[in-house]
């Protein structure tokens, strides 16, 4: 689904290599976990998959179901199927979150040559889906995350996510500013998207979140660099022992 | 000894060319302001409130001549019922425009000149000359002298539709000057729709009093005729408990001069004037907005949003003077400019005056990019990037826009928004 092959990045206006030799291969059907400290490279990969500005690949390629991302502006990449789950969702005033969620749709279809989908079926999908996280009408009617708690912004990417069913799904930090009963909602809805055809990665600080959503692979980044991957067990071990002894053991 | 060379003197010169009406109930008004308007002269560059905007164009004699723009869009407030009082060039076209009557209210032309004893003849000019201090504003006075025509509607209680205004522009070299004058009876409210770009040049003057516990609701188009230039006046006299609501939208215009001159004379009254403007390449437009609180616990709101690209000019001038004695004053005034590129520029002075103890006033201005941020956001959910642009800069305009109390012209108003930004010149 997601392969990744010696993926190196630096900042595009400053001389800092960021990512330093990425390899990763994401099955469709199968949940990975990418793990590590602060400034490991976690975040720098899922925007530059995604395609955020500010960023210049010196090396490597990252393709989608064997097609190039990296060479697609970030609207080709979402209709290609690919969906961030942002670590800080952003505020939009005076775009409804219905427009926007509308209007994002629409876009994807019109990109893969479907038809649009017509005001009454979007409505009906979007409530039904919005129900199963919680997310009441007035939530939908207010601007794009405006004025929505740290949940309900993380709940509203859900069901973006939930929306627009992408083939690949990037969640970056999903968990952060999120409580117990919040991050089991969230979990819930990523579950009830889990398919045989679709991969996910999940990237977190924690061991906590993969609880909830239990990954096939769990990935260490250290330094702009997967070192050192395994199974679920993993992250179990880096939630009590920290990175310091698998970096030492890398090392 | 050689005698001194006659400098040309520009107010002269205007006045040269205009005809005033010798005979009928407006003529005292008229020649009062025309003799106001020899004691200013008209505005010259040096002028406080005329630093950011040239007055040139505005005060020469022959207007510079403009073309007709030709478009097959669907007219604004056309699927609106409503009362419509059609001027082409400046001069009222009977055809087609309405039957002026409507139950609620009465309305005359200014022209009409031959009933003597009308109801306005005590008020037009009144608001006018009320509004020249502290600051002159010449081309509103050289209005109520020379104004060829305009509509005077008396409002005694809620008529069931609006009255809509709609300026047509025929002639590439016509030069109309229109006052209208609009008195909002106690309790009655009134819903005022204008539109069009209604000639080369314009200069506008609406006066407007609105009586104890009345509403005013104004929703204004200027015309999108890229050559157009216009000099408009809004003077409003607000009773206790009334409310008042202008909203303006401004889609081109090479050059656009609105003033919005507003007195809170009864206690517990609201004025809210707002506008939306999105300009391209050679536009220039300046908002001057002036706000005086004579009366306790009034609010009143100024937001004023622009959108500018290729080159483009915004302005904003807007006062909040709160008179000794106008405790519990709320102001608040908000100007913004979107800058789509480094070419465009906004110029805004925001001021505040207060002499009284007890009231709360804010204003702020900024000038910024479309925010990167949120672009990429849309752009991952898969919105191309133009149209990304497009939905952030309607959501730019959009607290000027929601300034408009009826849901049916807000999205009037948004739909000429979106099909202005659609028009890509790249």
């Amino acid at each position: 689904m997601l392969s990744i092959k010696n993926l190196h990045v630096k900042l595009e206006d400053e001389d800092k290599q960021i990512l330093k030799g990425v390899n990763l291969e994401v099955e469709a059907g199968k949940v990975h976990a990418i793990m590590g400290p602060n400034g490991s490279g976690k975040s720098t990969l899922s925007y530059v998959l995604s395609g955020k500005g500010g960023y210049e690949v010196t090396d490597g390629t990252a393709k989608l179901e064997g097609v190039d991302l990296l060479d697609m502006e970030p609207e080709e990449r979402a209709a290609a199927g690919l969906f961030l789950a942002f670590q800080y969702p952003v505020e939009i005033p005076g775009v409804g979150n219905m427009t926007f969620l509308r209007t994002a749709v629409n876009a994807q279809r019109k990109a893969r040559g479907e038809e649009e989908m017509s005001a009454s079926e979007f409505l009906k999908v979007v409530r039904a889906k919005a129900k199963d996280l919680q997310i009441d009408a007035e939530m939908l009617k207010r601007p794009v995350n405006m004025g929505f708690s740290g949940g309900e912004k993380k709940r509203n990417e859900i069901l973006q996510m939930a929306m627009l069913e992408p083939k690949m799904c990037i969640l970056d930090e999903t968990d952060s500013g999120l409580d117990v009963d919040a991050m089991k909602l969230v979990a819930d809805g990523v579950n009830a998207l889990r398919s045989e055809g679709r991969g996910f990665l999940v990237i977190t600080h924690y061991q906590r979140l993969l609880d909830h959503i239990k990954p096939d692979v769990v990935h260490i980044m250290s330094d702009g660099r997967i070192i050192k991957s395994g199974g679920p067990e993993l992250a179990l071990d880096v939630e009590h022992n920290g990175y310091a002894d698998i970096k030492a053991e890398v090392a | 000894m050689a005698e001194a060379v006659q400098k040309p003197n520009p107010t002269e010169e205007m006045i040269a060319t205009l005809e005033m009406p010798s005979a009928g109930w407006s003529v005292a008004a008229r020649q009062n302001a025309l003799t106001r308007l020899r004691a200013t002269g008209l505005p010259q560059r040096r002028d406080e409130y005329w630093k950011y905007t040239r007055p040139d164009t505005l005060i020469q004699p022959v207007a510079e001549p403009a073309a007709v723009f030709e478009n097959d869009e669907a007219q604004l407030f056309d699927d609106v019922d409503r009362l419509k009082i059609v001027f082409v060039d400046g001069t009222f076209d009977a055809d087609a425009s309405d039957d002026l009557a409507l139950d609620g209210i009465t309305i005359d032309r200014l022209e009409q000149t031959d009933a003597d004893l009308h109801w306005a003849r005590d008020l037009y000019g009144t608001l006018e000359q009320n509004g020249q201090t502290p600051v002159a504003r010449p081309l509103a006075a050289l209005n109520t002298a020379f104004a060829s025509d305009g509509v005077l509607i008396h409002v005694t209680s809620t008529p069931s539709k609006p009255v809509s205004i709609i300026y047509r522009h025929a002639s590439t070299t016509s030069d109309a000057i229109l006052h209208h004058f609009v008195k909002v009876d106690s309790g009655a409210e009134l819903t005022l729709l204008e539109n069009g770009p209604a000639a080369a040049r314009l200069n506008k003057v609406m006066e407007i009093d609105v009586a104890d516990d009345a509403a005013f609701h104004h929703v204004r188009a200027q015309g999108r005729d890229h050559e157009r230039r216009a000099a408009t006046h809004i003077f409003a006299r607000l009773g206790a408990r009334s409310l008042f609501k202008s909203f303006t939208v401004t889609v081109n215009g090479v050059m656009t001069r609105n003033d919005c001159i507003i007195e809170l004379t009864g206690d517990d009254a609201s004025a809210h004037v707002a506008g939306a403007c999105v300009g391209d390449g050679a536009f220039h437009h300046d908002d001057t907005v002036f706000v005086t609180h004579d009366a306790v616990n009034c609010e009143s709101r100024q937001v004023f949003k622009k959108v500018l690209r290729n080159g483009a000019t915004g302005v904003f001038q807007g006062k909040i003077l709160v008179k000794a004695g106008a405790q519990k004053t709320d102001g608040y005034q908000i100007s913004q400019s979107l800058l789509l590129d480094e070419d465009s520029q906004f110029l805004a002075k925001p001021e505040l005056e207060i002499y009284a103890d007890d009231v709360a006033c804010s204003h702020g201005s900024t000038s910024g990019a479309i925010d990167e941020e949120a672009l990429f956001y849309l752009r991952a959910r898969g919105v191309s990037k133009n149209e990304a642009t497009d939905l952030l800069t309607l959501s730019f305009l959009a607290e000027a826009v929601e300034e408009i109390a009826q849901e049916s012209l807000r999205d009037q108003i948004n739909g000429r928004l979106a099909s202005w930004l659609g028009r890509r010149s790249d």
